[in-house]
């Protein structure tokens, strides 16, 4: 299980193929990327700076991380979560789940995604033509969220 | 009167990204009064310093604290050289 916050840019293939070569019991191998987009809500977004709390962000992903493990049949995961200036098209997160199978890495998967987006601390500021804007949380993620309690 | 009510107690506060913008720091060390022993008691002390405090701590505003790096509860305790974080709902992924 390995959480990192990096500025750096990942290699999702290579991250991937790292894993399935780490354990022959891996059956599965479900994974999510984050894309920053060039529009959001009807603005164009020239970039995105992302904010964290450094020692906390670590903490809350490794917590994410350890419930996943205790609810579904899971050998590894990987939560890479980049901070720093971004750019439309750049990758902003990456979640690797392996598996014996594929319905627990597909479930595990979407839960570290629920999980991350309601409880890291992690902060979006939008750079748009109008001047930066921080982005604001979304119910919909809080909901998405809470359908696993 | 017990010996916590009296005595001061310092704690570091951290603030993040639109409340670190609009309160001009990212850090400061404050020193509370005996009476404050908890994350309520604490941004209730913060507006007490007035503007902007006041306004974005107000109640009903969404702002989240952590303590230690845990995330807390208004009754969450707040003691002598503890880092209490204060910032908004979070929005990464």
């Amino acid at each position: 299980m390995t959480v990192r916050v990096q500025t750096e840019d990942f290699d999702a293939g290579a991250e991937m193929a790292a894993m399935r070569r780490s354990n022959p019991k891996i059956g599965a191998i479900a994974s999510f990327v984050g894309v920053v987009r060039d529009i959001n809500e009807g603005t164009q977004v020239a970039q995105m700076t992302l904010e964290h709390y450094p020692g906390m962000t670590e903490k809350a992903l490794e917590q994410i991380v350890a419930q996943a493990s205790t609810r579904w049949d899971i050998y590894d995961v990987l939560v890479v979560h980049r901070v720093g200036t971004l750019r439309p098209t750049d990758q902003i997160v990456l979640v690797v789940v392996a598996s014996a199978h594929r319905g627990d890495a597909f479930q595990a998967c979407e839960f570290l995604m629920d999980y991350l987006k309601t409880r890291a601390p992690f902060w979006k500021k939008e750079t748009t033509p109008e001047g930066g804007r921080w982005v604001e949380a979304r119910t919909a993620d809080d909901a998405a969220a809470g359908r696993w309690s | 009167m017990k010996p916590n009510d009296v005595q001061t107690s310092t704690v570091e506060v951290l603030y993040f990204a639109r409340l670190r913008e609009i309160f001009g720091r990212d850090r400061e060390q404050v020193e509370l009064p005996g009476h404050v022993h908890s994350v309520a008691g604490l941004t209730e002390w913060l507006r007490s310093r007035g503007e902007p405090w006041q306004r974005e701590l107000a109640t009903g505003k969404p702002v989240r604290v952590a303590v230690n790096q845990e995330m807390a509860a208004p009754d969450t305790p707040v003691r002598h050289g503890d880092e209490v974080a204060l910032f908004p709902p979070v929005t990464g992924g």
